[in-house]
């Protein structure tokens, strides 16, 4: 229920795809003012925008990025009310503004907003905007690009062993349109496989550290023959999609080139996988032994750059571990301590706001459910009733029968308008609310780089830490060394040699300070990046879910007057 | 036994409006009123049954009198056995569930079917005038308790035991006379109607099964309502303003209209589910009355030509100028009144059923033409709040979005 329709594709022909295509705003660029400049693909929006200047209710305002029909002429909108009658009359002398009616309104399923590429970074003060939402279209340059995936295929996997029939996974077709300069071409496809996506992941998180980097699909535990099943490669197809387009979304990593590469290099993908770090790193692995008995050798501030990680780190991450105890148990103080309030205060918040936002999306979910439920009961209400329409005709003998019989099958064809209404209503209503779960996963976004900071200023943290007892190893061995006569050779090359990698720690030591101060930085940009687009997504999702409730409990209630109109000569009690 | 057929008198209940002067003749009976009484198991709900009426067989304008369920149940069986060929209008059913019973919605639906009931009674015609009606309707609590002990007591009357005789009798004369078939009726008029009854109870059974979950339908989308109201409360708490504030009225409007939508589930339980389950009631009822004329066919059948046989037996007799004569001449008068009996009790039902059929089709239209027309107003209530609740909320929206 909560995943996206296929059909969607085929509204994708109607004029509508340029109004709701993706307005990016390269970065950089002044901002570009609210009103229309005179691109041509923005020709559509621009009409719509100057009808609306017109309208006589100004109170609505449109923006493009729920600019389809929904808003746009306003001749959509009625000045007379539907039958119900109000009791200040409804007459448009009055000078009681009729809210507009959104009944006749046609609502059209729009493809997902949380989908569309608009972009927003920092620096978007409009002055003026009777612009509502910052998140739209004030980028109004002609920049955009749009993701697709398709196309599974089943593959073999090329081996070189006389095994005969190798294992097979599935490939995808991702297809690129784009106008943007840096890639070459404006539509370009390539195949890849779900292998490779966490490989473009696990590049990017190295490379964006500090932030919100939208989470990739899950890797499924299942058994080959779950793989191959064709629902399961579907939700994976939509699973892909979905990242890839938020990852195109995200104005700092649109322009990575790991994406770019992902995107557009054919063949294999010429990526680092995991494995193929641990074995590049380990080119250093002379200085393993040392490293492993802990002399010599510091950690390279290479290597200082990246949280450390399992394997081929395994002193380092015995060193951090060893830190983040002494840091828990508050054994010795560390030197530089999270002491941003700030920071631990939003961390709170998020952890908070992810709470809640988990328990509107399960609630929501809830709420379709039962709007769906109402809608199929409905209509088989209707069904039910037009059996017995049907039936009452055909054995007619009395005109009461047939009177009955009228009366019910305008009834029944009633509830069954309503049972569609309803379904309707809840089709729109997913992709509203859907929202609360895509942010669920910009959620763990920011986990993610929360972490990032918090393994970062870890680092540092043993760096100073080991600085320090290095320095006090040298400490102790000049003393001895002073106290001999004539110097002592040897432990005055032990004290030169400890003095290297002194040095060496100590510049590690600067690079993974900035590396964190960096991360900080990121951090804090993304945090206020994803709070103003959050805030803008919400008030944009409640608006589209209240319109579409409006719009539909209109509908239905036209239906359900004119039923009560035609039997109104019933029931002179009073109910 | 039963009251010779007079001019059914035209009296006005209180199902009618009661633009009756004072002069005209009326009955109207309300039941009201249900309070628990008894501790345990043995616990039931009476009810106030409150007559007034100008009728001189009443013992005066007004009388209020206790009946419990098992009551109205024997009125029902009085009136069936009585009665036969009217369709006697239906009694909502025992509730088999414990916990479910002394439920403030049962004992309303209830008390509500039960009136509906009483009244159907007082403006038919026919079962206006019974007797049992005026005893159900004026005599003391014990007096009641007695007629109703009486009718479900272990022993049986002695009309029901000469009924199960005959049915033995009637079995036994099917061996001698070599029939095996039971014997019915054939007519095609009447063949279509018991058709048309049988098919008629499946289908309403199926609407009527889906109304019932419409019902649940609307609680659960109330309560969906409510709990993602409060969902989104919160995460307004969570967040700044505007939006918080947007999530707030948001969550807010959610709640009142779970409200809203429960109130709608009674209104489509009481005012359509209900008559749903009436007009189902109504065609069993039927279906029992159809099963009575059959019986009273075969009884008119049967008895009409055992007393042939003994007619031709008498001929023979008396050809014989045997000194039986007498006897058989006795016997056999006795079975031609018979006969004539089982014949006029036949011809009756056909009389009444014929009569009652157009009722009942009228009826059931004016009724349902009420159930529609109220479900409809509740559902174009409903939508329009829904529209209004939600409407209230855009200009604010607006403003937020614009900040």
């Amino acid at each position: 229920m909560m995943g996206s329709e296929n059909d969607d594709e085929s509204h994708l022909h109607s004029s509508k795809e340029d109004m709701e295509n993706l307005f990016l705003r390269e970065d950089g660029d002044p901002l570009t003012r609210s009103h229309v400049n005179g691109d041509k693909s923005n020709s559509n929006y621009r009409s719509a925008m100057s009808t609306l200047s017109d309208s006589r209710h100004p109170s609505i305002v449109v923006t493009p990025a729920d600019s389809d029909p929904l808003f746009a002429p306003p001749s959509y909108y009625r000045e007379s009310r539907s039958p119900r009658s109000k009791p200040n009359g409804g007459d448009r002398g009055s000078s009681y503004l009729e809210p507009p009616s959104y009944a006749d309104v046609i609502f059209s399923p729009f493809d997902d907003i949380s989908e569309i590429n608009g972009s927003e970074d920092g620096g978007s003060r409009h002055s003026q905007s009777s612009d509502s939402l910052s998140r739209s279209p004030s980028s109004l340059s002609s920049d955009y690009i749009k993701i697709t995936v398709s196309n599974p295929q089943k593959e073999q996997e090329a081996t070189n062993s006389m095994i005969p029939g190798g294992s097979t996974y599935i490939t995808y077709q991702i297809t690129t349109r784009t106008n943007l300069s840096e890639y070459g071409g404006s539509e370009f496809s390539v195949r890849r496989r779900f292998r490779d996506i966490v490989t473009l992941a696990d590049r990017l998180a190295e490379s964006y550290r500090g932030f919100c980097i939208p989470p990739r699909p899950d890797k499924s535990v299942v058994e080959s023959q779950v793989m191959q099943k064709q629902e399961f490669v579907e939700q994976r197809r939509v699973a892909l999609e979905k990242y890839l387009r938020r990852l195109v979304a995200h104005p700092v990593i649109r322009n990575s080139d790991e994406l770019k590469v992902f995107l557009q290099a054919q063949g294999k993908l010429p990526l680092a996988t995991s494995t193929d770090v641990a074995s590049r790193m380990l080119d250093g692995a002379v200085k393993l032994p040392k490293q492993l008995f802990g002399e010599g050798g510091g950690a390279s501030s290479v290597e200082v750059v990246q949280p450390a990680r399992g394997g081929r780190d395994f002193l380092r991450l015995f060193k951090e571990l060893r830190q983040s105890v002494s840091n828990d148990w508050g054994g010795s103080k560390p030197p530089v301590v999270e002491e941003d309030k700030e920071f631990l205060e939003k961390k709170e918040k998020m952890y908070d706001l992810e709470q809640q936002i988990i328990n509107a999306s399960q609630q929501a979910e809830s709420l379709v459910k039962a709007q769906q439920d109402m809608g199929e009961t409905m209509g088989e209400m209707g069904l039910a009733f037009i059996k017995l329409t049907k039936f009452e005709n055909e054995e007619a003998v009395f005109n009461s029968q047939r009177a009955r019989a009228n009366d019910m099958k305008n009834f029944a064809t009633s509830a069954v308008k309503a049972s569609r209404f309803y379904r309707e209503l809840n089709s729109q209503t997913v992709k509203h609310l859907d929202t609360l779960h895509d942010y669920l996963g910009l959620m763990m976004a920011v986990q993610g780089a929360f972490a990032d900071r918090s393994s970062a200023l870890l680092t540092v943290q043993t760096l100073l830490s080991e600085l320090s007892s290095l320095g006090a190893r040298a400490e102790k061995l000049e003393a001895a060394s002073s106290k001999v006569f004539g110097g002592d050779k040897s432990r005055i090359k032990k004290i030169e040699e400890l003095k290297e990698t002194i040095k060496v720690t100590e510049d590690s030591k600067n690079v993974a300070i900035r590396e964190y101060e960096q991360i900080k930085e990121n951090n804090w940009c993304e945090v206020e990046r994803l709070d103003r687009e959050r805030r803008a997504d919400f008030l944009n999702m409640m608006k589209g879910f209240v319109v579409n409730q409006v719009g539909y409990a209109e509908k239905i209630a036209n239906v359900w007057t004119k039923v009560a109109e035609e039997t109104s000569q019933y029931g002179r009690e009073s109910s | 036994m039963e009251s010779t057929t007079e001019q059914p008198r035209n009296i006005s209940g209180s199902m009618q409006s009661p633009r009756s002067p004072s002069s005209q003749p009326y009955l109207s009976v309300s039941v009201t009123d249900p309070v628990k009484l008894g501790n345990g198991v043995q616990a039931y709900i009476s009810y106030r049954v409150i007559t007034k009426t100008n009728l001189p067989e009443y013992q005066g304008p007004e009388k209020i009198v206790i009946r419990r369920y098992s009551d109205f149940v024997w009125l029902r069986d009085r009136l069936f056995e009585k009665y036969k060929g009217i369709f006697i209008p239906p009694l909502p059913e025992k509730s088999a569930v414990e916990k479910f019973r002394f439920s403030a919605e049962f004992i309303e639906m209830r008390r509500a079917a039960l009136d509906i009931f009483v009244n159907r009674i007082a403006l038919h015609p026919e079962l206006q005038q019974s007797e049992d009606l005026r005893t159900f309707l004026q005599a003391d609590e014990e007096t009641m308790d007695r007629f109703r002990f009486q009718e479900t007591g272990i022993f049986k009357k002695p009309a029901d035991l000469m009924q199960m005789f005959r049915d033995v009798q009637s079995k036994v004369s099917d061996a001698v006379l070599g029939k095996e078939k039971p014997v019915e009726e054939t007519t095609a008029d009447y063949e279509k109607l018991k058709h048309y009854i049988f098919e008629l109870e499946n289908h309403l059974a199926e609407a009527q099964k889906h109304a019932y979950r419409l019902v649940k339908r609307h609680r659960e989308l109330g309560q969906s309502l409510l709990d993602f109201g409060k969902a989104i409360k919160l995460l307004g708490a969570c967040e700044g303003e505007p939006t918080g504030k947007a999530f707030s009225d948001l969550g807010t409007k959610s709640e009142l209209l779970s409200i809203k939508l429960q109130k709608e589930a009674q209104q489509v339980l009481m005012n359509f589910e209900e008559p749903l389950k009436d007009y189902v009631r109504y065609v069993q009822s039927i279906k029992a009355t159809i099963a009575e004329r059959g019986t009273a066919f075969k009884q008119h059948c049967e008895l009409a030509e055992t007393t042939k046989l003994k007619e031709i037996n008498l001929d023979k007799l008396m050809l014989t100028r045997s000194d039986k004569v007498g006897e058989a001449e006795i016997e056999y008068r006795e079975i031609k009144a018979e006969s004539e009996e089982a014949t006029r009790r036949f011809e009756r039902i056909v009389k009444r059923m014929e009569e009652e059929i157009v009722r009942f089709q009228e009826q059931k239209t004016e009724e349902m033409g009420v159930a529609f027309h109220q479900f409809a107003k509740g559902q174009a209530r409903l939508a329009n709040s829904v529209a209004d609740a939600w409407r209230s909320l855009l200009p604010k929206l607006e403003a937020s979005a614009a900040v």
